[in-house]
């Protein structure tokens, strides 16, 4: 991994008299500024619109100063919301999302560990070619996969399942966690295995005494992006599962695709929140940790 | 029955040979050096020792045993490397205590062991802490405790001092001469340092392009160097060669120089047989502490030859003065007493003393 450096090497700021510097600052933090609002006021405008009550929406519009405070759509959207023919909110979807996320980001972390391990430690002939095409799945569009992953599931009886979707969410995921973790071993000198194998440690030994524990920087970046890129899939969820299996992303567009004509606004708003809410915590506590493991320069 | 012992040992990777046919052979206890410049592939030897390269063709013995398809862990060797390889999340006790955990040694031997060790290396203030927080000198020495703690039958060390700074380095070769003493084990140390070689080896095996060269005491080394490459290599400032012919003086056998400032004539030792007919090339190789200023001659010494060369670059170090003359287009470097050296642009009438130099043969490069 890259050394963090926080000296510049060159400070375009102290170049220029007093005036350019504060023209230059003024023009460094109006553009920050924008770009930090440009993201910003669509969260805002949400998360304004799942406290006001429907009527005042429905009133004045999705895009108006609120009027009302009320938690009920909250509430409403964690409980007692009619989603696909049950009322119970949004909570057995959540559940059905964490049961899909965790396990197979959890799995995918593992395997594709013990692969960057082999693929950089234990190298033999082909391995690099194996490498290569493992990595090939990193381009590989979702949409391709669709068909076969339709006949995998179906003959595994594993259609409409989480299990099924553990199973493809996992697989997809190996070709990011092997580059992501052989990519990281390979910078670990050859030499902590050469001696450790002179000391006696075989493959497994070796793997959980001496990488594993020189391996936290990459889990914690591989956990990231595997929790968040399964948390927020849409396309398998909506492909292979349907009723109550669906997991959180689905069931959010079957919030909005009701039998009623009637919009609850405020209740999708506070629902999309609720679900956008796992991934930003795994950046916020795995943000820290990670930047934690990188300054601490764990391999040398 | 000896420690090591190596017969007709090859190693290619692909169509490159790197080891050709090299024999060597350790007794018990003795120091051995591999020493080469690099690329010579001295340290595809100790790692094949090691069990970390495979064998081409050739027999590796360790006390008797054969073990080229023997792995690592069952070679009872423990290793020193350059990089001194300390497993960074480790503290230096769980470093030392890997090896034996890994083989299943009792937790209580484990203890007894390290501690042995460090008070042996004098490391038992570091013991708590990880080799980030160790000096490059500390760290040197944990890699040699986690080395000592297991009681292996052979020690690898791979170029271990070079990493560390000039003052360092010189102290911790004194380190390893002393431990080697107090622990008597058969070491096989890998270096490019010669001046290493010669303080600490028993025996030197100098390599170069693959090829075993010479393997022999220190001192017969500097002193017989089988060929030019050998003599250049050991030794610093490093020998001087000369383009000479075989020729005769007053009858007995001598070598003649062609300088710009005309023939020099050079008497052998007596005794010394002509191994050439007279006029043949030869390569005379003078070590830079074999010439004498001409007035300092002890009387009675025999076999000098004497040269009067201009003087290009002095060299003051303080204990000696190193001259740089010009012989012909040949460089020579001569060691002075500081206070003999000359100045530049003045002519040095210096005494080689032909006992000691060496002839080579210009073709095949072996001594004479």
């Amino acid at each position: 991994m890259a050394d963090v450096t926080l000296a510049r090497d060159f400070d375009p700021l102290a170049t220029g008299g007093l005036r350019r510097k504060v023209r230059a600052k003024t023009l460094v933090y109006v553009l920050l500024t924008l770009f930090a609002a440009f993201y910003l006021i669509p969260i805002l405008i949400v998360l304004l619109n799942s406290f006001r009550e429907l009527p005042e929406i429905n009133r004045t519009g999705f895009f108006a100063i609120p009027r009302s405070f009320s938690v009920q759509p909250w509430n409403e959207a964690l409980n007692t919301f009619c989603v696909v023919g049950t009322c119970e909110g949004i909570r057995p979807f959540f559940l059905n999302s964490i049961l899909m996320a965790v396990p197979a980001t959890a799995i995918s972390t593992a395997i594709g560990l013990v692969n960057g391990y082999i693929l950089s430690m234990w190298r033999f002939r082909g391995s690099e070619w194996l490498f290569g095409f493992i990595t090939l799945g990193v381009f590989l569009p979702a949409q391709m996969t669709l068909l076969p992953w339709a006949y995998i599931l179906g003959n595994a009886g594993l259609t409409n399942t989480i299990t099924g979707l553990v199973l493809i969410h996992t697989v997809q995921g190996l070709s990011f966690t092997t580059l992501f973790c052989r990519n990281y071993f390979v910078n670990i000198p050859d030499d902590l295995i050469k001696a450790a194998r002179i000391d006696g440690a075989g493959f497994w030994r070796i793997f959980r005494r001496i990488v594993l524990p020189l391996s936290p920087p990459i889990v914690i970046v591989t956990v990231i992006w595997q929790f968040t890129g399964i948390w927020n899939d849409f396309i398998y969820g909506v492909i292979f599962s349907s009723g109550d299996k669906q997991p959180i992303t689905s069931a959010l567009i079957a919030l909005t695709a009701g039998a009623t004509s009637v919009r609850y606004h405020n209740v999708e708003a506070a629902a999309v929140l609720m679900a956008a809410v796992p991934p930003l915590l795994v950046y916020l506590f795995g943000g820290k940790y990670f930047m934690r493991g990188l300054t601490q320069g764990a391999v040398k | 029955m000896s420690s090591l012992t190596i017969h007709d040992l090859r190693k290619s990777f692909g169509a490159v040979e790197v080891l050709k046919d090299i024999n060597l052979e350790a007794r018990p206890g003795e120091f051995i050096a591999l020493v080469g410049p690099s690329g010579c592939g001295k340290s595809t030897l100790l790692a094949m020792i090691a069990g970390l390269e495979s064998v081409s063709s050739g027999e590796i013995r360790i006390d008797g045993r054969l073990v080229n398809d023997v792995a690592p862990r069952d070679r009872d060797i423990a290793m020193v490397f350059q990089s001194y390889a300390l497993y960074p999340t480790m503290t230096v006790k769980e470093n030392m205590a890997f090896g034996m955990e890994s083989r299943g040694v009792p937790k209580a031997d484990q203890e007894k062991a390290i501690a042995r060790v460090a008070s042996l290396l004098q490391i038992e203030p570091l013991l708590r802490r990880k080799p980030a927080q160790l000096s490059g000198g500390q760290r040197q020495r944990v890699a040699m405790g986690r080395a000592l703690v297991r009681d292996p039958k052979l020690f690898l060390f791979d170029e271990p001092l070079s990493n560390l700074d000039a003052k360092l380095r010189v102290e911790m070769r004194t380190e390893i001469k002393k431990l080697h003493h107090r622990v008597a084990k058969t070491t096989i140390y890998v270096t490019h340092d010669q001046i290493e070689a010669m303080t600490l080896a028993s025996r030197i095996a100098v390599m170069h392009k693959g090829v075993l060269q010479q393997f022999d005491e220190p001192q017969v080394i500097y002193e017989r160097p089988a060929n030019i490459f050998v003599a250049g290599f050991m030794g610093s400032p490093s020998m001087n060669f000369l383009a000479a012919r075989t020729a005769s003086l007053d009858g007995a056998a001598a070598v003649a120089l062609d300088l710009p400032e005309g023939e020099s004539v050079l008497p052998l030792p007596t005794g010394t047989k002509p191994q050439k007919a007279p006029g043949q090339p030869v390569i005379l190789g003078i070590r830079p502490e074999h010439f004498t200023v001409a007035h300092r001659a002890q009387p009675g010494q025999t076999a000098l030859g004497r040269l009067r060369l201009p003087v290009e670059v002095v060299e003051p170090t303080g204990s000696e003065t190193m001259v740089v003359l010009r012989a012909g287009d040949t460089e020579i470097t001569a060691r002075y007493e500081p206070a003999d050296a000359p100045k530049v642009g003045q002519t040095a009438d210096l005494l080689v003393d032909m006992a000691k130099a060496c002839l080579f043969d210009p073709v095949t490069e072996a001594r004479l």
